[in-house]
Formats: structure tokens, C-alpha cells, sequence
């Protein structure tokens, strides 16, 4: 197990050396040039000049290429160009927030795609699953800036049961920076108020990525239950005098689960890029919005940290659902070889 | 008291409602199971034997439907109590072994437990680690070698014969009054259904249980069976002795049936079959469902559904060529 956790690692750091390498070639052939963009439109060409020189930009690119493997194998991931500050710090400032989220949203969608999922496959075709279908498609089909804005104007605008879009009331004082998430820093400071008041902030935010979210898990474990219980050791289940509660919860729910973890995963590795729609409206001072605005400014450096993020993140979550799937299913044995 | 059957099923009848139609599957099922006896259910695949084991625990799945006839067991008729007692009976008093070992055991739960849960189902006052106890020594009595270990193992660790040991003991472990065994040994291979058979036997003994062996393998049956019915196309055409059915068939379809066994003695002879198919069950059942394949067909066959007949003691045929015969009697 152990061995096989540390196998995985080390094929991650692989897969980050490749994603390095094929980044700076990506950058290389966008035909926009970075400098242009830091420099502004009006800039002097010798101004530019310059800034190339500083930047590095006039070497060969196999001397570019050599500086920035050295560079990120060292864990340095260079400035950027938008916010002048170390991109390492930028992660660190907005990542937390996008965690936060992405988690609130993902416990959504688990907590209520899960039963839901189980209702329309035993009570199949009937209300319940024609009113999870329904909801399905809403979550899938609905923009999420659109039901963003809608949820505000109910919610907040017209009932006032959930606070402005923000992370916190700015009358409120954030607790002592430990993990850069409020839920969390402010249990850990004891801060009650500022937790109640954090967590009435989420919920919107995350009721409209959950829902997304919330879809294709329903889904799944809708389709994987109905298959599992039509299997013969659900009828032996049945046979020795087991009622449907126990048939569901001990026979069927761990078999069908094995699937839903996979999507489980998924939603949770695209959630933890953050969305710059969601983001935006619930002015989420989140890692989508900085990504975005990267992208949009030519900021190589954060545009190079983000992308490794993302997939030091991917690959996190999927080396955890195949723990979970081992634990799940004992057929699945995780081998080191 | 001593003569009243364990399990009486009569006019059991049962259809599934499909997009194609109603199927009529089982038509006209009545049989009786004395006290530890064992009764064969013969017949070929489709003629609803499976359906019928499963109407006796009423775990038939929809759109399937029992439409009358009632199953009495000590004295209860099983399908108007209430669902909590026949939940009550499922398990402890009736279980059933079935065809495919591999499948019908949870992939994800270790095998002991499997066995154990049967027990704490049943009896509250039992707590987890006696029932794991007893699953352990079920596993032994089933002769299976370092049982303590092999309560450990996941089903997919084990061969299709472990697994179906595994499903005896399961399903044995309460010592239930009757056993329902469908099919018990096809999905195992030739050398170790003898085993399977002889254990099982061993074990029903031990522990008094009545048992349905449904099959339609006719060498099994005469090997473990005292009293054989006969299916065909959900209608039961024979029940008798084993050996006067499998000596001496009254039923044009039983003869038919016995004549498809391969003859030892003559390998050269080409194998025999009885012409013709078995007839759509869309239709619901309005003469002999034999008829159109029978050799001693009559025109009242075709329009008439023949009654049970009672030949001589305990042996009864459902056709028209015992009308009139002077010990057959209809009932």
C-alpha cells in the first residue's frame, strides 16, 4: 500500500517534469508576444528591448529553456507579470478560497446526488426519478452565471437569507491567516461569528456549483445502482430475510459506489481550478478569476504555476479515488509493480 | 398431524406482465412435500421450475406476478401473511441455493460474514462474534479446510465449488425446514458436482431438512431424489415416485423425456428428441400445452385442458389417455 502510494508520486513527478516541458513550448508558439503586454501598447520600443533583455527573452531558446527547467526544479516559479509578486505567494493568497469552494460545492452535490442517485433507481420512473432527472438536467444545461445571478436576486436581493456575494462582512474581522480558509482558520481561532458568517457566504456560491456537480453523479449512481440490483446477490440478499433497507444499504450501495467515485473525482479536479463565472459573481477572490486574468495578459509565469497546480491537483485526487476504490472494492489491489 | 405435508402448492399461477404481452408462466403448479423428503421438479429450461421456487418464497420480480392459487407451509398460507413474516420466513425456516455460485455471493463482503449475517438476521439476541463463531464451524462441517481463514476470504478468492459450499452454508446455517435447491450443481464443473450433491445430501440429513431439488438433469434426480414433478411449458403434467415416473412415465411427455437419456449400452444409436417446440406462453393456457408435439395426440387435447388424473397410490399424470382407465380417478 505504502509502496504503491509512493510509486504514484513518483510517476507524478513525471508527469509534472512533461507538463513543464510541453508549457513552455505551448508559450513559445502563441504567436502574441508576452512583452508587448507588460510593457503596454504605448511603450518605446527601446523600453521593450530592454525588458527583453531583463526577462531573458532574447537568448536562444535553448538557453530559455535551460533557465526555466532550472528554475522550476527549484521550485521557483517567477514573478508575475500582472500582480509584480512572486507566482508561488499569488497560489497561496487565492488557492485556499478555490479549495474552500470547490469542497463546499463537491459536499453539495455528494449529499444530495448520492440519495437522489438511489431514490430514481429503486423507485424507478416515478416521481422522484422523473424530479432528479429534471433537476439533472437544470444542473447540467443552466449557465452558471445565469443561475448565479438568479439565486442572487431570490436569495439575497429579494429575501435577504443569505448575505452579499464576498467571502466575509466586511465589518468582520478575518481570523489569524493559518490556511488561508475561513471555515477552517476560524474554528481554529474559536471565531464562531466569523464562521456562521463565512458559511451563510458559501452557500451560494457553492449550491450553484454543487448543482452542476451534482448532475452527473445522480447520474451515475442512479445507472450503476440499477445494474448492481439486478444482480444475483442482491436476490440471495433477499433470499436470507434481509428487508430492502439492508438489501440497499449493505448489499447494493458499496457495489454501485465504485463508479460514482470516478465521477466523485472528476467533478472535484474541475472544481479546484475554480471557475471565473462563479467567481466573478460571487466575487470569489479565487484561483479561476486569477487564472483567467493570466491567460488574458499573456502573464507566462502564473499562466506556467496554474497549469502545474491544476494537474498536481488532478493527479492528487485520482491517486485518492484509487485508494477509495481499493477500499471499496477488494477485488482491486494495489500493487507496486 | 404426521400426514399433513411440510409445503403444499396448489393451482399456483403466475404471469409477467412484458411489453410483448402476458406471459403466462406458470399455468397450473400443484405439488406436495412431505417432511424431510426430497422432491425433484423436472423439466426443461423455460418451463418455469426457477419461477416457481421463487413464487414459494413470494420474491417474484416485477412485472411478474402471482395471480392465485395459494403455497401452504405449516400451516400458513404464504402468499396472504403479511411482509414482515414472510421476511421472517425467507432465511430461517425456507432458503434456496442457487445456479451460479460466483455471482449470487457480494463481491465486496467477506465470506464469513456472509454466512454469519444469515444468523443475526434472524435471532437479535445474537451477537456478531458468536455468529462469526458459528459461520466457522458451518464452514467446517461443509469440510472446508481451514474454515477460520477462509471466513476471511473475498468470493472472487475462491473456485466456483468453494463458493457454492459457501452458499450451503449460508443457506444452511439456520437449519431451515426446506430447502429449495435450483440447479445446485450446473454451473459446476462435472468432476466436483458429485461432491456438492453427496455434502448437501449429508448435511439435509443431519439436520432434517425437507428439499425441492429443481434440475433437469434426470440422473441427479434419480440419485437424490424420493418424489419427482414434472414441468412442461408451466403446466405440471406428472408426480409420482421416482420411480414410477422415471420406470414407469404415464404422461406422453415424461416418456419423451426419458427418451432423450443417451443409452449406455448402444452409443452408436443417434440421440433422440421430440419433435416440435415448446408453445408461446403469450397465450393463456386453454388445452393440453403438450399437445402439438404429443404422438397420442387426441382431438379433445387440442380443445381441453386435461385434469389431473390419480393413477395407482401416489402417482398422478395430467393427460386424457388415463380418461376412463379403470384406477385413474380425476381430481
Amino acid at each position: 500500500m505504502l509502496q504503491y502510494i509512493l510509486r504514484r508520486l513518483f510517476t507524478l513527478i513525471i508527469t509534472l517534469v512533461g507538463i513543464m516541458v510541453v508549457t513552455f513550448f505551448i508559450s513559445l508558439v502563441v504567436p502574441l508576444d508576452p512583452l508587448a503586454s507588460i510593457a503596454g501598447p504605448q511603450a518605446p520600443q527601446e523600453t521593450v528591448e530592454r525588458l527583453r533583455t531583463l526577462y531573458g527573452f532574447d537568448q536562444p531558446i535553448y538557453v530559455q529553456f535551460g533557465r526555466y527547467m532550472q528554475r522550476l526544479l527549484h521550485a521557483d516559479l517567477g514573478t508575475s507579470f500582472q500582480t509584480g509578486r512572486p507566482v508561488l505567494d499569488d497560489i497561496i493568497q487565492y488557492f485556499p478560497a478555490t479549495i474552500e469552494l470547490a469542497t463546499m460545492a463537491l459536499i453539495v452535490s455528494i449529499i444530495i446526488g448520492i440519495p437522489l442517485g438511489i431514490l430514481s433507481a429503486v423507485y424507478r420512473n416515478s416521481a422522484v426519478d422523473h424530479f432528479s432527472r429534471v433537476l439533472s438536467l437544470i444542473g447540467v444545461s443552466m449557465p452558471v452565471f445565469w443561475l448565479g445571478l438568479v439565486l442572487l436576486l431570490i436569495f439575497y436581493f429579494k429575501l435577504g437569507w443569505f448575505p452579499e456575494p464576498g467571502r466575509l462582512d466586511i465589518m468582520l474581522i478575518e481570523p489569524e491567516r493559518i490556511t488561508g480558509m475561513l471555515l477552517v482558520d476560524s474554528v481554529i481561532a474559536l471565531d464562531f461569528e466569523v464562521f456562521w458568517d463565512a458559511l451563510k457566504h458559501i452557500v451560494l456560491p457553492a449550491a450553484v456549483l454543487g448543482l452542476y456537480g451534482l448532475a452527473g453523479i445522480a447520474r451515475i449512481v442512479r445507472s450503476s445502482m440499477l445494474d448492481v440490483l439486478s444482480q444475483e446477490y442482491i436476490k440471495t440478499a433477499r433470499i436470507k430475510g434481509l428487508n430492502e433497507f439492508l438489501v440497499l444499504t449493505r448489499h447494493a450501495l458499496r457495489n454501485a459506489l465504485v463508479p460514482a467515485v470516478t465521477v466523485i473525482g472528476l467533478t472535484y479536479g474541475g472544481l479546484l481550478e475554480g471557475s471565473v463565472l462563479t467567481e466573478t459573481i460571487f466575487s470569489w477572490p479565487g484561483l479561476g478569476r486569477y487564472l483567467a486574468t493570466a491567460f488574458l495578459t499573456l502573464d507566462l509565469n502564473a499562466v506556467v504555476g496554474g497549469t502545474m497546480l491544476v494537474a498536481l491537483m488532478f493527479s492528487l485526487v485520482n491517486l485518492v479515488v484509487d485508494l477509495i476504490y481499493a477500499f471499496l472494492n477488494p477485488q482491486i489491489t494495489l500493487t507496486a509493480s | 398431524m404426521t400426514t399433513q405435508p411440510l409445503l403444499s402448492v396448489k393451482n399456483l399461477k403466475v404471469h409477467f406482465y412484458t411489453l410483448r404481452g402476458i406471459v403466462h408462466a406458470l399455468e397450473r403448479v400443484a405439488f406436495e412435500l412431505n417432511r424431510q423428503e426430497t422432491l425433484g421438479l423436472a423439466g426443461e429450461t423455460g418451463c418455469g421450475k426457477s419461477v416457481t421456487a421463487r413464487a414459494i418464497l413470494r420474491l417474484i420480480d416485477p412485472p411478474g406476478r402471482i395471480i392465485s392459487g395459494s403455497i401452504i407451509f405449516e400451516g400458513r398460507d404464504i402468499l396472504t401473511i403479511d411482509e414482515a413474516e414472510v421476511r421472517d420466513i425467507r432465511g430461517s425456516q425456507i432458503s434456496m441455493i442457487m445456479q451460479e455460485p460466483k455471482m449470487s455471493l457480494n463481491p465486496v463482503i467477506r465470506v464469513g460474514d456472509q454466512v454469519a449475517e444469515t444468523l443475526l438476521i434472524h435471532d437479535r439476541s445474537l451477537n456478531r462474534r458468536s455468529a462469526r463463531r458459528q459461520a466457522v464451524d458451518m464452514l467446517a462441517q461443509l469440510g472446508i479446510p481451514d474454515p477460520t481463514r477462509m471466513a476471511q476470504r473475498y468470493p472472487h478468492e475462491l473456485s466456483g465449488g468453494m463458493s457454492q459450499r459457501i452458499m450451503i452454508a449460508m443457506m444452511l446455517v439456520t437449519r431451515p425446514k426446506l430447502l429449495i435447491a435450483d440447479e445446485p450443481t450446473s454451473a459446476l464443473d462435472v468432476t466436483i458436482q458429485a461432491q456438492i450433491l453427496a455434502l448437501m445430501q449429508t448435511l439435509v440429513s443431519e439436520i432434517q431438512t425437507s428439499v425441492l431439488m429443481i434440475t433437469h438433469d434426470l440422473g441427479v434426480m434419480a440419485e437424490t431424489c424420493e418424489r419427482v414433478a414434472v414441468m412442461y411449458a408451466g403446466d405440471m403434467v406428472e408426480v409420482g415416485s421416482v420411480h414410477n415416473v422415471l420406470k414407469h412415465p404415464q404422461h406422453p411427455y415424461t416418456q419423451g423425456l426419458l427418451q432423450t437419456v443417451p443409452d449406455k449400452a448402444n452409443p452408436d444409436q443417434p440421440l433422440f428428441s421430440i419433435e416440435g417446440n415448446v408453445p408461446s406462453l403469450l397465450e393463456p393456457q386453454t388445452n393440453c400445452r403438450f399437445a402439438p408435439r404429443c404422438a397420442h395426440v387426441m382431438d379433445r387435447c387440442k380443445r381441453e385442458i386435461p385434469p389431473v388424473y390419480n393413477l395407482n397410490g401416489d402417482h398422478q399424470a395430467a393427460c386424457f389417455l388415463h380418461d376412463g382407465s379403470p384406477e385413474a380417478q380425476a381430481v
